[in-house]
């Protein structure tokens, strides 16, 4: 019985560990992106803190709304962060048996994020300018393009396991590492590399830096917001990042994440953790830097290849079993 | 032992698929005979991954062959033809990007459906990557329908070309060298005249765009 309740207790310890890593480490890994993005380029760029930073400075500013918005403006964004937070939760990134792990299927992850989605196009309709319509439409047309390739790649990866919980995906994949270098593995993390990046915002698909009305998409779903509500926008959005980054890095690579209960174990885990998101984030960082932005209409190519390469995953997948 | 034999030999061939459907994605000339090269290599790899595996001599020699024709020269003679023209993108193909790659991803999924027959008459770790080569095959189909440039035609050829003998490097572990020689060697010589005819087309009616050419001169 004691060892049970040990089990949950290292289970709940895991996840208000993975809440707090995630929190921290998706504003620092935006940093760190645009700092090597900034060096890159030869210019010194801001501190890789400085998201944290501007957070802090937003939740100290008074509560400002759009003159015509609804409740759904400031609802928004607790939308976003609360479900970014429970998928963060229950999605094994320290260890493997983090609480609720049991109900961590991946498809429950990948819709907690889209419900983030949605909800964040609501509130670029809400105040009903122009520019939020619009950002809204382009986010929700790329959401619809990168979903099909998501899916397919998230069978080809269960197709492997014979699973599609992600605690035992991960644990299968540390007890067969030959699977690792297959090429089902290797064209599946090629579309989900694509799809990170559609969903993200990242460069090819979407320009984080600018406020240009041709090409912006997030940046014109926020354009209404200020204070503590763009606070916490960002925040979800940030931990989105260090979500998807931190996932893509432990399916394809779950060494060091923590299967056994003990306090060491966790601390590897975390600091590995760290470590293997900004490594996902150093590649498309220089991804970034080496490529331009797409005119909107060739979206549908980028994403049809990442479709493409799922579908190739999953044919090899089943050929090689 | 087997089990890095098998991880290559499927390495090899995935590579072959994905640089075919490469081939697709990419607009630009250069990018597409760069991906063509890639999948002569990967070619070969499956070659020279089955003759040590099988300690077969003359298919050792086969794959060495495929690596210079298919890896080097083939691409290599591309290369020239599209360097005559600065401009050198698949432009307006005949079905757009996205949805001849979708239709890709149809044609794999049909191969794996029809070749399943294959592969159960002699099943072995290297027969059961038939699908790869058959949609290779297919794929190249595609590109010489849909596709209007002339160098893109001659790439659908070579990948048809490169499905065929993937097919069979996996089944019969090769045909005898000599017709493998005779095979590879015919493909140059199509890739060769190919590209005189292009030259000319070029001279004389400044396009090498297919379609375009619908009247007779003298």
């Amino acid at each position: 019985m004691s060892a049970t309740i040990t089990t949950s207790l290292y289970g709940v310890a895991a996840t208000l560990i993975q809440i707090v890593a995630v929190g921290l480490g998706g504003p620092l890994l935006v940093g760190l992106m645009a700092k090597v993005k900034a060096r890159a380029e030869g210019r010194v760029g801001a501190p890789i803190v400085q998201p944290l930073r501007d957070l802090r400075k937003l939740l100290s500013k008074e509560r400002l709304h759009a003159r015509h918005s609804s409740v759904v403006l400031p609802l928004a964004p607790m939308i976003i962060l609360a479900a970014t937070a429970v998928a963060v939760a229950i999605s094994p990134l320290v260890s493997t048996h983090p609480f609720l792990g049991s109900s961590a299927d991946i498809l429950v992850v990948v819709y907690l994020l889209l419900t983030g989605t949605v909800a964040a196009a609501l509130a670029g309709l809400d105040a009903g300018t122009a520019f939020g319509g619009m950002g809204s439409s382009r986010v929700m047309t790329i959401g619809a393009l990168a979903e099909p390739a998501l899916l397919v790649a998230v069978i080809a990866l269960s197709i492997q396991s014979g699973t599609s919980n992600l605690p035992s995906m991960m644990s299968s994949t540390i007890a067969h590492p030959d699977w690792v270098f297959g090429p089902s593995r290797l064209l599946a993390l090629g579309a989900l590399l694509i799809v990170v990046i559609a969903e993200t915002g990242r460069i090819p698909v979407d320009n984080p830096a600018t406020h240009l009305e041709l090409t912006m998409v997030h940046e014109a779903m926020i354009l209404e917001y200020a204070g503590p509500e763009l606070a916490l926008f960002s925040l979800g959005e940030a931990m989105r990042l260090g979500l998807l980054f931190s996932l893509v890095a432990n399916l394809f690579f779950p060494w060091g994440i923590a299967t056994s209960d003990s306090v060491l174990a966790l601390a590897v885990g975390v600091i590995l953790l760290m470590a293997k998101a900004a490594l996902v984030a150093l590649g498309v960082a220089l991804i970034e830097v080496r490529s331009a932005k797409l005119r909107l209409f060739r979206l549908p190519e980028l994403l049809a290849g990442g479709f493409v390469l799922s579908v190739l995953a999953v044919v090899t997948g089943l050929v090689t079993k | 032992m087997n089990s890095t034999y098998v991880a290559a030999l499927e390495l090899a061939a995935g590579a072959v698929l994905v640089s075919a459907v490469m081939t697709l994605w990419r607009r630009s000339v250069r990018s597409i005979v760069s991906m063509l090269s890639l999948q002569g290599m990967a070619l070969s790899a499956v070659a020279i991954v089955l003759a040590l595996h099988e300690h077969e001599r003359a298919l050792f020699v086969t794959g060495c062959l495929v690596f210079v024709v298919k890896g080097l020269v083939v691409p290599g003679l591309l290369r020239r033809v599209s360097r005559l023209d600065p401009r050198s993108r698949e432009s307006r193909p005949l079905v757009n990007v996205p949805a001849s790659l979708v239709f890709a991803a149809v044609l794999i999924v049909l191969s794996y459906v029809v070749s399943s027959r294959i592969t159960s008459m002699s099943p072995s770790e290297a027969s059961h990557l038939v699908p790869i080569g058959v949609a290779t095959v297919l794929v190249g189909y595609f590109m010489l329908v849909t596709r209007r440039r002339a160098v893109s035609k001659i790439v659908g050829l070579i990948l048809v070309d490169n499905g065929i003998a993937l097919v069979t490097f996996l089944l019969t572990s090769g045909v005898p060298l000599i017709v493998e020689l005779g095979s590879s060697l015919d493909v140059l010589l199509v890739v060769v005249v190919l590209q005189f005819l292009m030259v000319s087309m070029r001279r004389h009616s400044d396009t090498d765009q297919l379609t375009e050419m619908k009247a007779l001169r003298d």
